[in-house]
């Protein structure tokens, strides 16, 4: 299986003020594609900016990051957003769904970036809602549904434009026990039936449990890594 | 179009405050509506097309000075000029000072040169016989529900008989109606009276004659006809400025009041409060939705979709509330006009109005999204998504 995934001597600094704070330091890291793997780490020990920076979200101070083949840290903003739209699902700890909005039309607000009629917009908003067992729930707003629900509500629009990536910050950070592992099952599920790589930044050991590798991050460095339960 | 719900669905994400925006957004509009009537129906007085053929001469001092009754006869000798009367201001009220009766004290043969006024021959007759006869405006005659045959007081708020008295009594003889009731409606609340009446009954206009009024046989030629009306009095102790009907009309409604600079200072008023209100409103808007805008981008929303977005819940807010507002100016027009009794007679929403007040629904609507479409266009999604 290919490299989905290369990085080669990552930094990311932040200006904080008059400060800056060096958060990611000389990070190398190589991710299969069809992996899921764990990152782990610390408060504060640059995980979740690793992840932004993997998903296009922020650019590097140094260093390059390849997903795919494309050099991302070389793109501009207006770049950067299309490739995130086609290529990347992100999941986040508070789901961010729109609140005046219904399953359904949550799931495909990233289908109107394409050029997909409304009737074909609705069919795949079927499918991943299909997917992720809320098929009923479609036209509930997420006030209407439980925190677990409204988390596969937001993995169900993480995948509805077939991303190869799947970037997930916390995604159980916020759930009991059963719903996080719920979400849990339904990412092994994608990432085993479905192909995808998932990237996810987690606390929780038993939520690493899930992945096929963690690592670990301590103070902006890649300390160790283990291989995880398959 | 595709984003259309969710720029709806954004508007009314808070239901009760965007609703009472709008209803700030539609008071706005109807109050434009309204008073753009008002501007147009001034504006109007005294443009029909007959109008254009009239001149109108007064004194240059003032139009509370008189003229001399003599200056008809040379008048009809300018060459240019058709035919000439005159008319005085009488300023009569019935029953109660507050109900002003629009009242001229006019030549045997005003009418000759109003067209645009429709009479029956029998009641011009009638008219021309009656001493103390009065021909009213259909309106006006609506308004007091007055019929031909009655006989009715009349208070002038000038000019006494020679007892003293103030209170007139005059019979109506005749209805008058106006052929164009766009330019014309103001005939519609008119009182004629005659002249030679008035004139043998107050000590205060001995002979004299509030304006006249000249048809010229040619329009290009108004120019020069009044000038040479005007050349009549030079150096003279009542000196004359003879203007176009629509420019006498325009002078005298400026000396009552600048309709347009009342009318423009009050929406400039109401508009830039409203900015302020719904600039308030789009800011907060936006603000809270920090995180929302922040996943809009994360997904693949461009900077620049995002400032379109938030620009056009903000013409979308103001294009609701002002078709509302105009709309309601349209259906409540025809309704203020008739509960006035005649006293304004406001013409509709035009299409005029409507493009001046699309325009004025983008431009504000453009203010007013564009500082915080501006700040969610900058957006940073890290930042935002962090909270910071």
């Amino acid at each position: 299986m290919g490299k989905l995934i290369e990085i080669r001597d990552l930094s990311k600094v932040y200006e904080r003020g008059k400060q800056k704070v060096e958060v990611l330091h000389h990070i190398n890291l190589e991710v299969d594609e069809g992996d899921f793997l764990a990152l782990m780490g610390p408060s504060g020990s640059g995980k979740t900016t690793l992840l932004n920076l993997i998903g296009g979200l922020d650019l590097p101070s140094g260093g390059s990051i390849s997903v795919g083949g494309q050099r991302i840290d070389q793109l501009g903003t207006a770049a950067l957003a299309k490739w995130r739209a086609a290529n990347v699902g992100f999941v986040f700890q508070f789901y961010n769904l729109m609140p005046m909005l219904s399953a359904q039309r949550n799931v495909e607000l990233p289908l109107l970036l394409t050029k997909l009629s409304s009737a074909e917009r609705r069919k795949r908003a079927a499918i991943a809602l299909q997917l992720v067992g809320l098929a009923d729930r479609a036209a509930h707003k997420p006030g209407e549904l439980s925190g677990g629900q409204q988390q596969r509500v937001s993995i169900a629009r993480a995948i509805v434009s077939d991303p190869t990536l799947l970037v997930c910050d916390e995604p159980t950070g916020d759930l009991d026990r059963n719903s996080a592992e719920e979400v849990l099952a339904l990412l092994r599920a994608l990432n085993r039936d479905h192909g995808k790589t998932v990237l996810m930044v987690t606390h929780d050991p038993k939520a690493a449990e899930y992945a096929n590798h963690t690592l670990q991050l301590d103070k902006g460095t890649l300390v160790e890594a283990e291989a995880a339960m398959a | 179009m595709k984003y259309l719900h969710l720029v709806w669905a954004s508007l009314f994400r808070r239901k009760t405050r965007t609703i009472l925006t709008l209803v700030s957004i539609i008071a706005a509009f109807l109050l434009f509506g309204l008073l753009d009537a008002v501007r147009t129906s001034f504006n109007q007085a005294g443009q029909s097309a007959n109008g254009a053929e009239r001149l109108q001469t007064g004194s240059k001092l003032s139009f509370i000075q008189t003229l001399p009754i003599a200056l008809q006869q040379q008048m009809e000798q300018v060459p240019g000029v058709k035919k000439v009367t005159y008319a005085n201001w009488f300023g009569g009220a019935y029953q109660d000072p507050h109900n002003q009766v629009f009242s001229f004290a006019v030549a045997p043969n005003y009418l000759d040169l109003y067209p645009e006024v429709a009479v029956s021959d029998a009641e011009r007759k009638a008219f021309a016989e009656t001493r103390t006869g009065a021909l009213v405006g259909e309106r006006l005659a609506q308004r007091f529900h007055w019929k031909v045959g009655d006989k009715i007081p009349l208070q002038s708020t000038i000019f006494p008989d020679r007892a003293g008295s103030k209170n007139w009594s005059f019979d109506i003889v005749g209805i008058l109606h106006a052929t164009d009731k766009k330019s014309g409606g103001f005939f519609d609340q008119m009182f004629l009276l005659h002249w030679k009446y008035f004139d043998d009954t107050t000590p205060y206009n001995r002979g004299t004659a509030g304006w006249y009024v000249s048809r010229v046989a040619d329009v290009n030629q108004a120019d020069r006809v009044a000038k040479a009306i005007d050349a009549l009095s030079a150096n003279s102790d009542h000196e004359t400025r003879t203007q176009t009907e629509q420019a006498a009309t325009a002078n005298w409604m400026k000396q009552l009041a600048d309709i347009g600079l009342i009318v423009g200072s009050i929406m400039g008023a109401v508009f830039f409060t409203l900015l302020l209100l719904s600039g308030n409103t789009m800011m907060q808007a936006v603000r809270e939705r920090t995180s929302e805008l922040a996943v809009l981008k994360t997904i693949g929303f461009s900077n620049r979709s995002v400032l379109a977005m938030v620009l056009a819940e903000s013409l979308l807010l103001l294009l609701l509330g002002g078709v509302i507002g105009l709309a309601l100016a349209t259906a409540l027009i025809p309704v203020v006009s008739a509960g006035s009794g005649g006293m304004l007679n406001l013409p509709v929403v035009g299409a005029d109005s409507w493009v001046l007040g699309f325009a004025l629904m983008l431009l504000i609507g453009l203010l007013v999204g564009a500082l915080p479409a501006s700040s969610a266009m900058r957006l940073n999604i890290v930042d935002a998504l962090a909270g910071r």
